[in-house]
């Protein structure tokens, strides 16, 4: 039970009525890589943001590490977060170090600075993705690419033990998506991270991550290996057609009788 | 030139009440701007014309009655738009006009013609006497003491509110906390510029600063001097051409405004 990052049972989600999530029952393992593919409109933020604690659910029961999400907030166990949009104001006007510093905000607590160590920890971060170059920079004078990197370096910057990450690629090129991939998996296993990214490029995450959860308000389980057309087109609901880099590796979390 | 304008006792008070008022206006300045608050500002000074006619009718200070109806619009607006069923605007717009309507009715009642209603809605600086003085004051060391004990937060939630809540960060204490200092700085800047013109303290300044800097402390540099500049600008000449202070304040700012812009636009 101790090695469960996410537990999640039972859970549903409404929204005007309509249920957005319903009877999700999830274990995430610490220390795993995985991901949530599924369609536009499946719940996969929704899902994110649960866990996250942003929106209570309307049935069943969330465990971060063993403790529900407000109490994980409570006691500045922090998750790392990088959301879909990141930059909602593009000319704000700090720094890419400010940035990153933002994050140990809520550990630091109110009314105390940022530390000489706090600008270490935040500088050594914007090494690890690459972007100690720009720590002065305006963050809107960033590439998108670039800005990704940054807001990565912010989520790590809560000293988190798990990492949520919202369509990290969606804005980028064929070529700064790999590398961004490669970015987050590197930084996984040095860190020891438990990483949940949620996608909807099949193929991109079906080579990067150990683990496939598929979901389209429910989730959708599959026999094990490897996720079949068949599993796929049931989450999205129509036919897919993608391409194999390999054996797309996943996991069973448990089999549907549907 | 510069005693003579200095000498009467009135227009120190005007000078030190005009400072203070515009240098907390030029430092909340920059996070309404930052957080696109503009239009609550504007509505919760326009709902203070409601408290300000109570305190007439009830013969109480309006200071007290004008602070405590902004608050209590500015929370409602609030409180409405964060269950979801309601805009922002629409809430602001909704209240604010209900507040003055209310004005309205309670001048109506208060049958009192004494009172400077023009003053009230377009600035009377120099009739600040100690009392108001005071008030200022104690406002201004109220805001300081926020923004400087509050500002990495106050940064934080201008710049993504959701990810400062992940981050721990209190957002809807402070969204709250927000909300009455921005009511405070209304109330004192209804002294300057009065109700119809406060919006332009809290917009201008930090309006003018966003197109000459790049980062947030100089931003609020900038915006406290356009402010405090402008009114002591405005006041200085408003006596010697003598015009009506508030406006000629206002005037300046927006000029700024202009100027700042092109500038900008230039560069």
């Amino acid at each position: 039970m101790s090695n469960l990052a996410v537990r999640i049972i039972d859970l549903s989600v409404f929204h005007n009525r309509q249920p957005t999530l319903e009877d999700i029952t999830l274990n995430i393992q610490a220390g795993s890589f995985v991901g949530v593919l599924g369609p536009n409109g499946a719940g996969k933020s929704t899902l994110l943001k649960v866990i996250l604690g942003l929106i209570r659910p309307d049935k069943g029961e969330v465990y971060v590490f063993g403790e529900p999400p407000l109490r994980l907030r409570r006691n500045k166990h922090l998750i790392g977060y990088l959301p879909q949009r990141p930059l909602n104001n593009p000319h704000f006007p700090v720094t890419v170090l400010d940035v990153v510093l933002m994050g140990r905000y809520g550990l630091l607590g109110l009314g105390r600075r940022p530390s000489r160590r706090d600008k270490e920890i935040a500088l050594n971060l914007l090494k690890q993705v690459g972007m100690a170059s720009r720590a002065h920079r305006a963050i809107g004078d960033l590439s998108g690419g670039e800005q990704q990197r940054v807001f990565i370096a912010r989520a790590l910057s809560v000293e988190p033990k798990l990492l949520i990450l919202d369509e990290p690629t969606i804005s980028l090129d064929a070529c700064a998506q790999d590398e961004l991939y490669d970015l987050i998996r590197g930084l996984q296993e040095q860190m020891e991270l438990t990483v949940i990214m949620v996608s909807h490029d099949i193929g991109a995450i079906s080579e990067h991550v150990g683990d496939i959860v598929c979901l389209n308000r429910r989730i959708y389980l599959h026999q094990a290996p490897p996720i079949g057309r068949l599993g796929l087109e049931k989450t999205f609901g129509c036919s897919v057609e993608y391409l194999f880099h390999g054996q797309i590796p996943h996991r069973v979390v448990r089999i549907h009788d549907e | 030139m510069m005693s003579e304008w200095l000498s009467p006792g009135f227009m120190q008070n005007a000078l030190v009440g005009g400072l203070l008022v515009s240098f907390v206006c030029g430092l909340l300045s920059v996070f309404i701007v930052l957080r696109r608050m503009a239009f609550v500002g504007a509505g919760v000074a326009h709902s203070a014309f409601g408290g300000v006619a109570l305190g007439f009718l009830l013969q109480v200070d309006p200071f007290w009655t004008g602070l405590f109806f902004s608050i209590l619009v500015a929370f409602l607006i609030e409180g409405v738009q964060s269950r979801g069923r309601i805009e922002e605007d629409t809430a602001i717009g909704i209240f604010f006009a209900a507040a003055m309507a209310l004005g309205v009715l309670f001048l109506h009642f208060s049958r009192t013609y004494n009172v400077d209603i023009f003053g009230v809605l377009f600035g009377n600086i120099l009739a600040i006497g100690p009392t108001q003085l005071l008030q200022v004051g104690a406002v201004a060391v109220i805001v300081l003491a926020f923004i400087l004990f509050f500002f990495k937060e106050l940064v934080f939630i201008s710049f993504d509110e959701e990810m400062a809540w992940v981050c721990g960060t209190p957002v809807k204490a402070l969204r709250y906390l927000l909300l009455a200092v921005l009511a405070l700085v209304i109330i004192v800047s209804i002294y300057l510029v009065g109700i119809v013109l406060v919006s332009a303290l809290l917009v201008i300044p930090a309006a003018v600063a966003r197109n000459l800097t790049h980062h947030i402390r100089s931003m609020i540099l900038v915006s406290t001097g356009v402010a405090v500049g402008a009114t002591l600008a405005g006041l200085e000449l408003s006596y010697i051409i003598d015009l009506p202070s508030g406006a000629t304040i206002v005037i300046l700012l927006s000029l700024l405004f202009f100027g700042a812009t092109l500038w900008g636009r230039r560069r």
